[in-house]
């Protein structure tokens, strides 16, 4: 029955298809070989690379303190929730899960899902913070194993002084994605890790951050911790100690009130920076989380310009109190202090006349009562005289034009206008009526607050102060200015007299302290141009001009005046006049120097009445953006890059126009 | 006292013990990589993949009692009663909606695809057994033998399961092959599917086309559909030439490897046995096909020899697509490697596939003793 020719086709069939699986079984055993010998180094490490994992313990930064060790910017705990874009495999199905644990406004949902699409993958994605720790220990169980959540126990950052530092110490934020592709530092995509955006926190963020731990760990494909394997512990960030005190910081801040200014004081023999106030400024503890878009925009547009370090960065003509300066490069000059010059109220030099603030002129005028009187037509005849070589030359020598080595980004250097400068700024020559509006503070000078307190501590001691602000080593010496003694005693009698004289400009900054003596100068530059139809009405007050056109009002001053030891320089953009409104704030700050209470007194009512216009442009502005409001969220990198205000340099060949009496 | 001087106590020594004892090392292998697979613990996988295994064996050496003339007899109605059984897999998905695979018989859950792997291979073993020598190739013939095929390849491709149909289409094939068909009829059908790749392209899933796509190109999307692939062959890479040692494996602990006591159990096994593990575990397999090969050849019958090589190369099929999946040299496909994977209906089928070979042996051992 069974054919054997059949058979011998099946054999023969059979054979074949025996051929083709053994050369399958040799193709496989030859592939696996490939696999785990010809290829398996590459594969082990890549086994191991997915079994051990490195996880960074990030260091806490560095605390900033005061003088007397006083907290600036100290970490307190911070439990959060937190999306890591790259590993989400379902945002919708994330979320939800998400839901079943936390309460997620709508709001909310719109910011995270904003914030995914928005950012570059790798940068986490805060879900919500300040969690509570039922909260997180409730993400931290049920969340788990969703990927791409992580409940995060971290530090951030807390300014217990809030505004009043802000400018000083800056702001926290994460890292831009563009410092992580520079970098390449794996700390800079840390869940919640913050590096310094402003101030001091930015300038001496890499002696805050401290170096990151490591851990080694092996972790399941779900990123659960099985082991660890190593660790190596992370380095806190340096405390920084700050030569600020900060109660003065404070106190100056709060004299300010609602004004727009910057209040310096420097210690006229160490150079320690004691305060160094910009107001208004902006909490930097909102800054460094999420800043609202609304407060964003709210702050970007305030005239009072709330996002600029006014101290560092502010622009200012220096006005009067730059007179110090001629003063100086008069005496250098051999000009006799008794040497009086008449005012008339008007200069005339070529086709032109310069006006003194004083309209009908001062009478016979020298040295002595010149500070006082702060007469323009007695610095214009010595101006002219010793020349804009001479005056730049002395401004310089003082501490002007230049920017110091301070942690402060963005400092501005301001302009001591020379002939050399102006060849080569404008190639152009310079001219005479330039020398006339220079010796007078305006023109093309123009000067930061911070210059004219530094100014301020070298006329008071006769030495190169240097400001500092790092609380570090012992206090430095300064070598002398090479001025002479005598030249100094004459510029310190007329700032004695500018505050005590019976007809000295800032009688209102008179020391309240029997047996401190203040001394000072007053300063009030304009800021724009008067045109000849109001010159031909007369010129209006400056209470009556609307807030951006009124002129800063300056005042510089040191204390005692015998044994100088505080240097101060008060400014109030717009704030109308120097001698009535910026100096009783310098005399307040420098009382609290001497006398808190005192000091600390005159404030209740200061505060009262900023609070009351606040109040008012508060209901102003609701009622302005009632319809705007969003709840949008800034990036979380965010960095305030505020260009400093320029001042329109009114002609400067122009003739000084009348003013307001001082 | 007669019952135990019967003759089927005479028959169990005539069985292929040798045979029996390769596939107990292969079982008991596996056995070893799924206590390994569950983290070093019987439960769940090994303990009771032992049981399944022991009474599947006891039934697999039951079938091997049954003479093979009794399988040529009842070859139609099998076929049929599957058949059948494949339709009724369809309507009732049909009517529940979504692909249904098995029928719910209240006790198990009875799968015909699998089933039918087996049974392709007996009906045209039957079929094939009365077509006399030199007319295998004619239309007459070759056209109902075809339809044979893709009667049961149809109804399993609209489950859809690709995998089962084409291993059902291969058992066709080789039972064909083996029977005589003209191999340029091989080439031509060949020819033709490479020409109808395409058109059949379109008519895939997307899972099955995304499947394919990762096969040729696993380094796209590694932590996505490339997964799977890429693990395995770290896994099986990493393993080395010894193997990271029994209960050492980090890609299956760790859970990078996915369906690691299924589908992926050889890069399991792989990763803790290195090649060495591999090798056997081939080897094993490669005696098991030679003992299914010579068994075959020296078959009396046309039925016998065609059933007996067809089920073979159906053992084949799924360890030779199993092992190419995980080694990346074929798309993931569900199907699992036998006696080794966690799973019973894979068992099942195997385990009656050598039933019906091991009977076939039994029935052409020589002379009595």
């Amino acid at each position: 029955m069974d054919d054997p020719v059949r058979r011998i086709g099946f054999s023969r069939r059979a054979l074949l298809l025996g051929s083709g699986m053994a050369a399958t079984g040799l193709l496989l055993a030859g592939r696996m070989a490939w696999l785990a010998v010809f290829e398996g180094e590459t594969y082990r490490l890549k086994a191991e690379g997915n079994r051990i994992q490195n996880r960074l313990i990030p260091p806490r930064r560095g605390w900033i303190v005061d003088r007397h060790g006083k907290p600036i910017a100290l970490n307190r705990p911070d439990y959060r929730l937190e999306l890591h874009p790259s590993d989400i495999e379902d945002l919708d199905a994330t979320l939800i899960a998400i839901r079943r644990v936390l309460d997620i406004s709508l709001d909310e949902e719109v910011r995270i899902r904003d914030d995914v699409s928005s950012q570059p993958s790798f940068m986490p994605v805060v879900v919500r913070q300040d969690l509570s720790w039922g909260e997180f220990s409730a993400c931290n169980v049920r969340l788990a194993t969703v990927p791409g959540v992580a409940a995060v126990r971290s530090f951030s950052r807390q300014y217990p002084e809030a505004d009043y530092c802000a400018h000083l110490v800056g702001y926290v934020g994460a890292p831009t994605p563009e410092q992580y592709r520079a970098q390449k530092d794996p700390l800079l995509v840390y869940p919640g890790f913050r590096v310094g955006k402003d101030g001091i926190e930015r300038y001496a963020d890499r002696q805050l951050r401290g170096h990151a731990g490591a851990a080694r760990v092996e972790v399941t494909a779900r990123g659960e911790l099985v082991r660890e394997l190593d660790t190596r512990p992370d380095e806190p960030g340096d405390t920084l100690k700050l030569t600020i005190d900060r109660e003065l910081q404070n106190y100056a801040a709060r004299r300010l009130g609602d004004n727009s200014g910057s209040v310096i004081v420097i210690d006229c023999v160490t150079g320690d920076v004691l305060a160094m106030v910009s107001m208004p400024a902006y909490d930097p503890n909102i800054f460094s989380r999420r800043v609202p878009s609304s407060l964003w925009r709210a702050l970007q547009a305030d005239d009072h310009t709330p996002l600029l370090n006014k101290s560092a960065m502010g622009l200012y003509p220096p006005g009067s109190t730059f007179k110090m300066v001629t003063t100086l490069a008069a005496l250098n000059a051999g000009i006799d202090p008794d040497e009086a010059v008449s005012c008339s109220g008007a200069y005339r030099l070529g086709n032109n006349t310069w006006h003194c603030h004083a309209r009908r002129g001062h009478g016979g005028v020298n040295m002595r009562r010149a500070l006082p009187l702060s007469c323009d037509t007695y610095f214009y005849a010595m101006g002219r005289r010793v020349g804009i070589d001479a005056i730049a030359a002395m401004a310089r020598q003082l501490g002007l034009g230049q920017e110091y080595p301070l942690p402060l980004p963005g400092q501005a250097d301001g302009i001591v206008p020379d002939k050399a400068w102006k060849q080569k700024r404008y190639g152009k020559d310079w001219r005479e009526g330039e020398t006339l509006n220079a010796s007078i503070g305006q023109g093309y000078v123009l000067t930061n607050p911070l210059q004219l307190a530094v100014m301020t501590a070298r006329l008071a001691s006769g030495r190169a102060v240097m400001p500092r602000l790092f609380h570090a080593g012992p206090a430095p010496q300064f070598a002398s200015l090479g001025i002479p003694e005598a030249h100094l005693a004459v510029v310190r009698e007329g700032m004695v007299g500018v505050v005590n004289a019976g007809y000295g400009t800032a009688r209102a900054a008179r020391s309240p302290i029997p047996d401190v003596t203040i001394a000072g100068k007053t300063g009030t530059a304009q800021v724009r141009r008067i045109s000849a139809l109001e010159r031909r009405r007369g010129v209006i007050r400056n209470e009556a001009l609307p807030w951006k056109y009124r002129d800063h009002a300056l005042f510089v001053a040191f204390a005692p005046a015998e044994s100088p030891r505080y240097a101060v320089s008060v400014i109030l953009e717009h704030g109308i006049a120097g001698g009535r409104y910026a100096a009783p704030i310098a005399r307040d700050v420098l009382s609290f120097l001497f006398e808190p209470e005192r000091a600390l007194a005159v404030l209740p009512a200061i505060e009262a009445d900023a609070a009351t216009r606040r109040a008012e442009r508060q209901v102003a502005d609701a009622a302005a953006s009632i319809a705007t409001e969003t709840r949008q969220m800034m990036p979380s990198w965010l960095r305030i890059e505020v260009p400093p205000p320029s001042f329109e340099i009114a002609d400067p060949d122009a003739p000084q126009p009348p003013r307001e009496p001082e | 006292m007669d019952l135990l001087n019967g003759p089927w106590v005479s028959q169990l020594t005539r069985l292929p013990w040798g045979l029996v004892s390769i596939v107990c090392a292969i079982a008991g292998f596996g056995m070893v990589v799924l206590y390994s697979a569950a983290g070093g613990s019987l439960d769940p996988w090994a303990l009771k993949q032992g049981i399944r295994f022991a009474v599947l064996l006891g039934a697999a050496l039951a079938l091997a009692l049954v003479p093979p003339e009794r399988w040529l007899a009842l070859a139609w109605p099998i076929y049929g009663v599957l058949l059948l059984a494949l339709l009724g897999v369809e309507l009732v998905g049909a009517v529940k909606g979504g692909s249904q695979r098995w029928l719910d018989l209240g006790i198990i859950q009875f799968q015909p695809s699998e089933m039918m792997k087996l049974g392709i291979v007996l009906i045209l073993a039957r079929y094939y057994h009365y077509v006399p020598k030199g007319y295998e190739t004619r239309p007459e013939v070759l056209l109902p033998a075809l339809g044979l095929i893709a009667l049961p390849v149809g109804l399993v491709m609209l489950q859809p399961d690709l995998g089962t149909a084409l291993s059902i289409l291969f058992g066709g094939a080789v039972v064909l092959f083996l029977a005589g068909v003209r191999l340029w009829l091989f080439g031509a059908a060949a020819a033709g599917v490479a020409a109808l790749l395409p058109v059949a392209w379109n008519f895939l899933h997307d899972y099955q086309k995304r499947r394919v796509l990762i096969f040729l190109d696993p380094e796209s999307d590694p932590r996505g559909a490339g997964y799977h692939i890429t693990q395995s062959k770290i896994a099986i890479g990493s393993g080395g030439l010894t193997g990271k040692g029994f209960l050492n494996g980090t890609q299956s602990h760790l859970d990078y490897l996915p369906e690691l006591h299924t589908d992926f159990v050889f890069a399991t096994m792989a990763e803790e046995w290195g090649l060495m593990g591999g090798m056997l575990v081939i080897a094993l397999y490669g005696m098991v096909l030679a003992w299914g090969i010579r068994t075959a050849v020296k078959a009396r019958s046309q039925f016998q020899r065609l059933l007996a090589l067809g089920l073979t190369a159906t053992l084949f099929f799924y360890l030779a697509i199993n092992m190419m999946m995980v080694m990346g040299l074929a798309p993931v496909v569900g199907i699992p490697l036998p006696l080794i994977s966690w799973g019973g209906s894979a068992m099942l089928t195997v385990m009656v596939l050598l039933g019906l070979v091991m009977g076939i042996a039994r029935a052409n051992r020589g002379p009595k003793w």
